[in-house]
């Protein structure tokens, strides 16, 4: 029912284009999540259309569109019109989708109008409680004697973890046996079950389990120890300098939307960051906010494009592809 | 441990779960949550995934404790109303009622709807109650046991669910394992788990996550259950002006109270293992009834024990597949993973100290399980009648209704038109597997169990670097394979059995 609304309000609205940016927005917004509900990325997502409803004065709604890691989503957006009444909120998965998936059914960097960073979630290496060595660097030795005799648990190609296992084994030079697994859950059952090793994941789902002592924590890939876990260090501190990885998240728009919209939407994400309701949630996930100068398309732009250089030597050299 | 001193504490965190659950609001919404589970259980193809992630926003506003009643409270009256069309309509929603439909729906066909929705809830009512004294009981050390399961076991498990799967035909063993092999190599279609290779997707993208098990379900049975009804009008009359007696007879209360029993344990017991424990609980709780039975003929034709067992088995395998999620923090399946986004929403991390951070939540969420469960048996048990009349509703309506709802179920879940095309195509299989007089549930569990024990294989090889001897040095994988060759011998028994009857039946 909602959809027939919607598509009767999109011709509507074709119709009404001049008027369009200054009314923006007067009906409900969509807002694509390429992955399931209930995951990471959607419960920012929520948080975020929350807090940017209040704003704008019209309900954001979120539509999980999951499948191929993320790049239906985003092609489902890349092919809407671009009227400002269908947003995309992507991960990191954006950038690396570009150079593990051969076809995309969208160009990556010539489909989207960007609107803003929201956050970059930061990850922990973590192991199995009784996993033999006892910090990041006995960790490093261990692997490199060994050899591939060490477990690395990730939730399959593309995921967090697989992203985050490949910088780990590119920077230590050693290869680690990977045990893939569908999706985050698995992985951290059998983690905890200690049928794996090692596994590096965001904090949303690791800093409860090492809290508890279930797992073991070795570092963070963060710049500076997180709140959530103070006793933690980073990777540089714990000898690893350079084995940063953020799961950073921005909000998109198909091609072709008028920049008034897009400047409408980047001042209310910028908003919706300093509400205190958003921080605080971000906060109980272990990740801040982005800042001002981050939430803006130019952010956006240059964390994409710097992201896209980044991986695709990281991922070329493990000779992975998603299809 | 001092017992006593367990039991007074578990008095006292019980106590303070139903004062949680009791609460006005949490009681209203314990029944909004249920009643809309039956609701959407009802409506084929429509699941709980979809309903809860639709709901979600809605709980922002709530206390974290009355959204999560309301939320459990659709996915286990989900699990009430899912048999319902399993059994009137032959149209199992999820994959734990297909088998329900295998004898719930040849006891409708026989006028005997009544009796087998009836069935249904009171099995589902008692294992449902036994479920939640067993989570608030033993969460932790269940817990423990699930975590036993690595990938060795759960190849071993699924080997087992495979090798039982045969029995679940009532017709031509060959066929049915022609079925199993059928249902494995649709499981095959999609990304290769460990390379990311694309396997049988045909160049569509949307088949890179495999194909969705909704799309298969309502294809193989619902769609293809009409397109035989449409040939012949006369089965039809013939189930509506059967319906006599609403309520189980005093036979059929003696023999549903051993399979429901059964059920509840295993349902229990597999429910707590993540991935494929809910889901098996049902298909195993029917193989085993076939097995032990005296009259294992009788099923796949309307035996009781074929609707008592498996319905008490999801349901207690829904209610202790909590347990994960309750205690670690890991979902079991999609729904649990919605119930943990629902806390993370609520600014609650999941995981082992939510039962000492958030007492009330955790107490009342169980609690709340069992007055729900209450709810639901007095909220359908009244509906039968109704339901039951649903059948004499004319095909001219009840066709074109449930092919709607079917797609908009269908649809819901991924939003993507493309598994609404994998429905018709799955239609016209199922149909021609009708002509061809071959089950669809066998095929149904080869698509589930296929992608696992590939998965799962993979997995132990590659942590045991190679070496195949796992499945038989583990204790436990070693158990559930000599339990699944034991299955194979006795299934391979009574089929020369049964082949001899054939021949002096012919005889005669």
């Amino acid at each position: 029912m909602l959809k027939h609304l919607a598509a009767a309000a999109t011709f509507a609205a074709i119709f009404a284009a001049p008027a369009q940016a200054q009314n923006y927005p007067s009906r409900t917004i969509t807002m694509v999540v390429p992955f399931a509900a209930g995951g990471p990325t959607d419960t920012v997502s929520r948080l975020v259309a929350e807090s940017m409803s209040k704003d704008l004065g019209q309900q954001i709604i979120i539509e999980n569109v999951g499948g191929a890691g993320g790049t239906l989503g985003a092609g489902r957006v890349a092919k809407a019109d671009p009227d400002g009444y269908t947003l995309l909120l992507h991960h990191i998965g954006m950038a690396t989708s570009a150079v593990l998936y051969r076809k995309l059914p969208y160009d990556t960097l010539n489909a989207f109008e960007y609107v803003g960073l929201v956050t970059e979630v930061p990850m922990t290496l973590v192991a199995r409680a009784n996993f033999e060595p006892t910090d990041l660097k006995s960790l490093i030795a261990y692997a490199k004697a060994n050899k591939d005799q060490v477990t690395y648990a990730n939730a399959g190609i593309g995921a967090a973890s697989h992203l985050c296992g490949m910088l780990f084994m590119s920077k230590i030079e050693t290869p680690l046996t990977t045990v893939p697994y569908k999706g985050t859950g698995p992985a951290m059952t059998d983690l905890v079950g200690g049928q794996v090793d090692v596994m590096c994941d965001q904090t949303t789902n690791t800093t409860n389990q090492i809290k508890s002592g279930k797992i073991k924590a070795y570092a963070t890939t963060s710049k500076e120890r997180l709140a959530a876990l103070p006793d933690v260090p980073t990777a540089a501190e714990a000898g690893l300098p350079g084995f940063e990885v953020g799961i950073w998240h921005g909000v998109y728009a198909p091609k072709g939307t008028s920049s008034e919209i897009v400047q409408k939407l980047s001042a209310s994400l910028q908003k919706a960051l300093k509400d205190p309701a958003v921080v605080k949630r971000f906060a109980d996930l272990g990740t801040t906010p982005s800042s001002d100068a981050e939430a803006t398309p130019e952010g956006l732009k240059t964390k994409l494009t710097s992201e896209i250089d980044r991986w695709s030597p990281v991922i070329k050299a493990a000779g992975v592809y998603a299809d | 441990m001092d017992i006593l001193a367990t039991g007074q504490e578990l008095i006292a965190n019980l106590g303070l779960g139903f004062s949680t659950a009791a609460l006005p609001i949490n009681l209203g919404f314990c029944f909004v949550g249920v009643l809309l589970g039956t609701l959407i259980g009802v409506l084929p193809g429509i699941g709980p995934t979809a309903t809860i992630a639709m709901l979600l926003p809605i709980t922002f506003n709530f206390e974290p404790a009355t959204s999560l009643i309301m939320l459990a409270g659709i996915y286990y009256g989900a699990q009430y109303g899912g048999s319902t069309t399993a059994i009137l309509i032959n149209l199992p929603g999820e994959s734990s009622s297909a088998v329900t439909a295998i004898d719930g729906y040849q006891m409708a066909k026989q006028g005997r709807a009544g009796p087998a929705l009836a069935t249904a809830a009171l099995g589902s009512f008692f294992a449902g109650s036994v479920a939640t004294v067993l989570i608030a009981l033993f969460a932790p050390p269940l817990t423990e046991v699930a975590l036993k399961f690595g990938p060795a076991e759960y190849f071993s498990l699924m080997m087992l669910g495979l090798v039982a799967s045969v029995a679940l035909a009532s017709g031509s063993v060959l066929k049915a394992l022609a079925m199993v092999v059928l249902g494995l190599l649709l499981g095959l279609v999609g990304s290769d788990v460990n390379t990311g290779a694309q396997r049988f997707t045909m160049g569509f993208l949307e088949l890179a996550d495999g194909l969705n098990f909704v799309a298969v379900a309502v294809g193989v049975f619902g769609i293809a259950e009409i397109l035989r009804n449409l040939e012949n009008e006369t089965d039809r009359e013939v189930m509506v002006k059967k319906v006599t007696n609403l309520w189980p007879s005093k036979e059929d209360f003696k023999a549903m109270v051993a399979p429901v029993l059964r059920g509840t344990a295993l349902g229990s017991v597999l429910g707590i293992l993540p991935g494929g424990g809910a889901v098996l609980s049902s298909f195993a709780a029917y193989t085993v009834e076939k097995r032990i039975s005296k009259t294992p003929e009788r099923f796949g034709k309307g035996a009781i024990e074929g609707v008592a067992a498996p319905e008490s088995a999801n349901n207690a395998g829904a209610q202790t597949s909590f347990i994960p999620m309750l205690t670690l923090g890991i979902p079991a399946n999609p729904v649990m993973a919605l119930m943990i986004g629902a806390m993370i929403i609520q600014g609650i991390q999941p995981g082992p100290n939510v039962a000492s951070e958030k007492p009330e939540l955790f107490w009342g969420l169980i609690a709340s399980m069992w007055v729900g469960n209450l709810m639901l048996v007095l909220l359908n048990l009244p509906l039968i009648g109704l339901w039951v009349r649903l059948l004499t509703v004319p095909y001219t309506m009840l066709f074109p209704a449930i092919l709607a709802f079917c797609a908009i179920g269908v649809y819901s879940v991924n939003s993507n038109a493309f598994d609404l095309f994998a429905v018709a195509a799955f239609g016209l299989l199922g149909y021609v597997l009708v002509k061809l007089e071959c089950e669809p549930a066998p095929l149904l569990l080869g698509f589930v169990l296929g992608p696992m024990l590939e998965e799962n294989l993979r997995r132990a090889m590659t942590i045991s670097r190679g070496d195949p001897s796992v499945f038989v040095t583990r204790p436990l994988s070693a158990t559930l394979l000599v339990l699944a060759v034991l299955v194979l011998v006795v299934t391979f028994l009574p089929s020369v059995r049964a082949k001899r009857d054939e021949v002096f039946q012919e005889d005669a």
